[in-house]
């Protein structure tokens, strides 16, 4: 193996003060820095993917008590929610675009619009879970289903029993409540998952606007706002599952269907 | 007629003369900060070796103590309670602060930059973190040993641990998760510098072993930690909220808890053996001087298995009440595993056929390798069939295969390692003498602590306990055992000795003491210096490029006879 070339101080031939001594030019930074990105998302997919599967296996095991709990949940907040969540995406799209053309004060207006609508989001779900409050729905703490089950009732001595329309078995009444305090867990687990990368996705925004703001960034170097707009883009996805999960799928059965 | 021999690459040599360079990694600054503030991937790599090596001998207390009770039948030295604690501690400790992060996270850190021709990983100041994120890990790990321990096992096993365990389940929990996260960062970093920080020339099947190998981990790493991740934070929530996930009486299930444990903790196996694959294959091309066999099959096999390694985590739960076609499925594709494993042994055997083989300390320390990880592969083959495993399921005859998988594989190769690149990480060589000690009584300490658990798990006996009282007859095997953990203890506290000794008087190393190939020996001094290389290097050749001359020479002989016969016949006529 030979030894020529490419003197090693690091900043040979591209002299951009923001070049880490390890790589050789801006844009080796560049797409290492976004494949590291890429790497965290994968894990932070992974991260969720394990309580999506963990609702699956409670969805098919107490089908109609989810179904139940589902409808009570408020669809049009959520609804709101999501284009509200949608639109921060946007705006985050057009930060990153910004950044890449240099546009400074464009470049902090998204951000700040990506951070109020961020923090619209917020509000509205911490509006729904003091409503689950008021109505005594946190399991663990002051769980009570007093609803009953849309799906017929069992009477001592009747002939049949419902059966699930999951798993074909004898649909349990008695544990009714307890399944349903299944839901509102993973309701509170994965909604809150979600609301607390949205927190610590808020606390980076805001370094990054002060950042922007100090003329950091340039066209040269956006990375860190690219990569931000990459989680702040898988947070997002991350509610476009969680919204039909636990919002929409069933739910025309309180909508008069059957 | 003189029959002209190639000059054989003379093997292990220390080269007369040699000097440690002026400024290299180790002086280029002094203190304590310099070291608790820095984001060289080697200074990093150092930090982690002194972690790592305390939490081992740590872990290896408690195996001592496990072993010293089961030394007699009855449970005589400590309660039932007390040995419950000791076990967890010792699964715990040596999982997550030490086989996890053994290879990738030391001898990983140091090597990759440098065999790759990079100046350091992609990202140093999370290399940085995530040895502080094992850091406080490691602190409240020692925390609750230090408070009383847990008593779930290293599993934590649901609902054992949200309903029903005493002890500090929520604290060790927490030192887990940050142990996982520890490792996902190192695996980010690994990924993205494989990819991106290559010198040029250095091309995907230019790259050494060792660093598929490691690519091959850190897949896994960022995969499937988050999921165990999930699994013991939804743990922590049905503790402390009593929100039903796991709890049957809560409306959880816990088999739910077994598979989302296992979806991790049973690729983790993998992330403790393919590194420690990799760097058998260094050393075995190394020490047989000749060009590792199959080399793309070696690198494809890596992959096989952090592939595969995501589909068997069900053959832990045969008996758990998993379905009986997804126990097939799952002893299947175990069986399959055993393929890209098989791949790699084979090559490494046919690596040394015709081989000038040299056996030096690392050396002896992979051919243990060799035939240990043969014995716990063939057991984990036969523990992946249905049948067997009823019967042996949560027997010290599970115990035996995984610690010959564990230690006898992953702590072998890591010993190897330790040795093979001593040199290039001190710039001095250590007595030869006493590692070839350490390793024989390695070897054979733990053939003689593992072996007999084969036997007394097949005739029975159950992991986890602390009195066999009913079953006096097990003794004997134990007693075995017991014996040779003392041999084995001894082969491990020898390095910790010849090694430091080794730092202030042992002979200066030279570059390449192994005359080994590779930019780490050939390009770097020893130890290296901050950035790795004077220059960026270019690589114009494959890896292993060892000339094989016992073959070069015994061809030539052949031929020039063939071709020399029928001239020196007629020159006698």
């Amino acid at each position: 193996m030979s030894v020529a070339g490419h003197a090693l101080d690091g900043h040979s031939g591209n002299h951009h003060p923001e070049i880490r001594h390890q790589f050789d030019d801006l844009t080796q930074q560049h797409e290492t820095y976004t494949l590291g990105m890429w790497a965290f998302v994968v894990q932070e997919i992974m991260f969720f993917s394990g309580m999506i599967m963990a609702y699956f296996v409670f969805r098919y095991k107490f089908f109609e008590a989810f179904v139940d709990a589902s409808n009570h949940l408020n669809i049009y907040m959520s609804t709101f929610n999501t284009v509200v969540l949608l639109g921060s995406s946007f705006t985050m799209a057009l930060a990153v675009r910004a950044a890449q053309l240099g546009q400074k004060d464009r470049l902090v207006q998204f951000m700040v619009a990506t951070l109020l609508l961020g923090g619209v989001f917020l509000g509205v779900k911490g509006y729904e879970y003091n409503d689950k409050y008021q109505n005594n729905l946190i399991p663990g703490y002051n769980f009570e289903w007093t609803t009953s089950s849309s799906f017929g009732t069992y009477s001592e001595g009747a002939d049949h029993v419902p059966l699930s329309a999951s798993s074909g078995a004898p649909i349990n009444y008695a544990d009714f409540e307890t399944q349903v305090s299944v839901f509102y867990g993973f309701y509170f687990i994965l909604t809150g998952f979600h609301a607390l990368h949205m927190v610590v996705g808020a606390g980076i925004i805001l370094v990054l606007m002060w950042l922007s703001w100090k003329d950091h960034f340039s066209p040269e170097y956006y990375v860190p706002i690219e990569m931000f707009g990459l989680y702040w883009h898988f947070v997002d996805i991350v509610w476009i599952f969680l919204f039909p999960l636990f919002y929409l799928i069933d739910r025309y059965h309180s909508l008069g269907g059957h | 007629m003189t029959v002209q021999t190639n000059p054989i690459d003379q093997m292990p040599r220390i080269v007369e003369g040699a000097t440690i360079p002026e400024k290299h990694y180790f002086n280029v600054e002094y203190g304590v900060l310099s070291w608790l503030l820095t984001k060289d991937h080697k200074r990093i790599a150092i930090l982690y070796l002194i972690s790592i090596s305390i939490f081992f001998f740590v872990g290896g207390l408690f195996a001592a103590l496990i072993r010293l009770e089961l030394l007699t039948p009855r449970g005589d030295l400590v309660s039932s309670e007390v040995y419950n604690r000791a076990f967890t501690a010792h699964g715990a400790v040596m999982i997550f602060l030490f086989l996890i992060p053994s290879i990738p996270a030391t001898f990983g850190n140091f090597l990759i930059p440098i065999m790759i021709g990079a100046r350091d990983l992609a990202f140093p100041r999370l290399n940085l973190v995530s040895w502080y994120i094992y850091s406080l890990s490691a602190t409240l790990f020692v925390t609750v040993v230090v408070l009383g321990g847990v008593d779930t096992g290293w599993t934590f096993y649901a609902p054992l641990s949200t309903s029903f365990a005493n002890g500090y389940v929520v604290l060790t929990i927490i030192a887990a998760f940050f142990a996982g996260f520890s490792s996902i960062f190192t695996g980010i970093n690994f990924i993205a510098t494989i990819h991106k920080m290559r010198a040029p020339g250095m091309t995907w099947f230019r790259l050494p072993l060792y660093v598929w190998g490691h690519y091959a981990a850190s897949l896994i790493m960022i995969i499937g930690t988050p999921v165990v991740a999930i699994a013991l934070v939804l743990v922590v929530i049905e503790r402390v909220f009593r929100v039903g996930i796991f709890d049957p009486a809560l409306g959880g299930d816990p088999v739910l808890f077994e598979h989302l444990f296992w979806f991790y903790s049973h690729p983790a196996v993998y992330v403790m053996i393919l590194p420690g694959m990799g760097v058998v294959s260094e050393i075995i091309t190394c020490f047989s001087r000749k060009r590792i066999f199959g080399y793309k099959f070696i690198a494809f096999s890596s992959m096989a298995i952090a592939l595969l390694g995501f589909l068997v985590w069900g053959h832990h739960m045969y008996v758990s009440g998993q379905s009986i076609y997804a126990g097939m499925l799952f002893s299947l594709i175990t069986y399959v595993v055993a393929i890209p494993s098989a791949i790699k042994v084979f090559n490494w055997t046919a690596t040394l056929y015709k081989g000038r083989i040299y056996m030096q300390t690392p050396m002896l320390y992979v051919m243990a390798f060799m035939g240990l990880f043969v014995i716990g592969g063939i057991t984990g083959v036969l523990l992946a069939s249905l049948a067997a495993d009823v019967h042996l399921h949560d027997t010290y005859f599970v115990v035996s295969h995984f610690h010959y998988v564990m230690v006898g594989s992953a702590t072998t190769a890591y010993m190897a390692a330790l040795h093979f690149w001593w040199p290039k990480i001190t710039g001095r060589m250590y007595s030869e003498m006493w590692g070839r000690i350490s390793a024989i009584m390695i070897f054979v300490g733990f053939n003689l602590t593992f072996f007999p658990q084969f036997v007394v798990g097949y005739l029975g006996m159950p992991r986890r306990y602390h009195d066999y009282s009913f079953a006096p007859e097990w003794q004997i095997w134990n007693v075995m055992s017991t014996m040779g953990s003392s041999v084995l203890a001894i082969g491990f506290l020898l390095p910790l000795f010849y090694l430091t000794y080794s730092l202030f008087y042992g002979k200066v190393a030279g570059p390449n003491p192994w005359g080994a190939k590779g930019l780490e020996w050939e390009e770097t001094t020893s130890p290296p210096s901050q950035f790795n290389f004077e220059k960026t290097p270019i690589v114009t050749q494959e890896a292993y490029d060892y000339k094989t001359p016992a073959r070069d020479v015994s061809y030539q002989t052949a031929s020039q006879k063939t071709i020399n016969t029928p001239a020196v016949e007629a020159g006698n006529i």
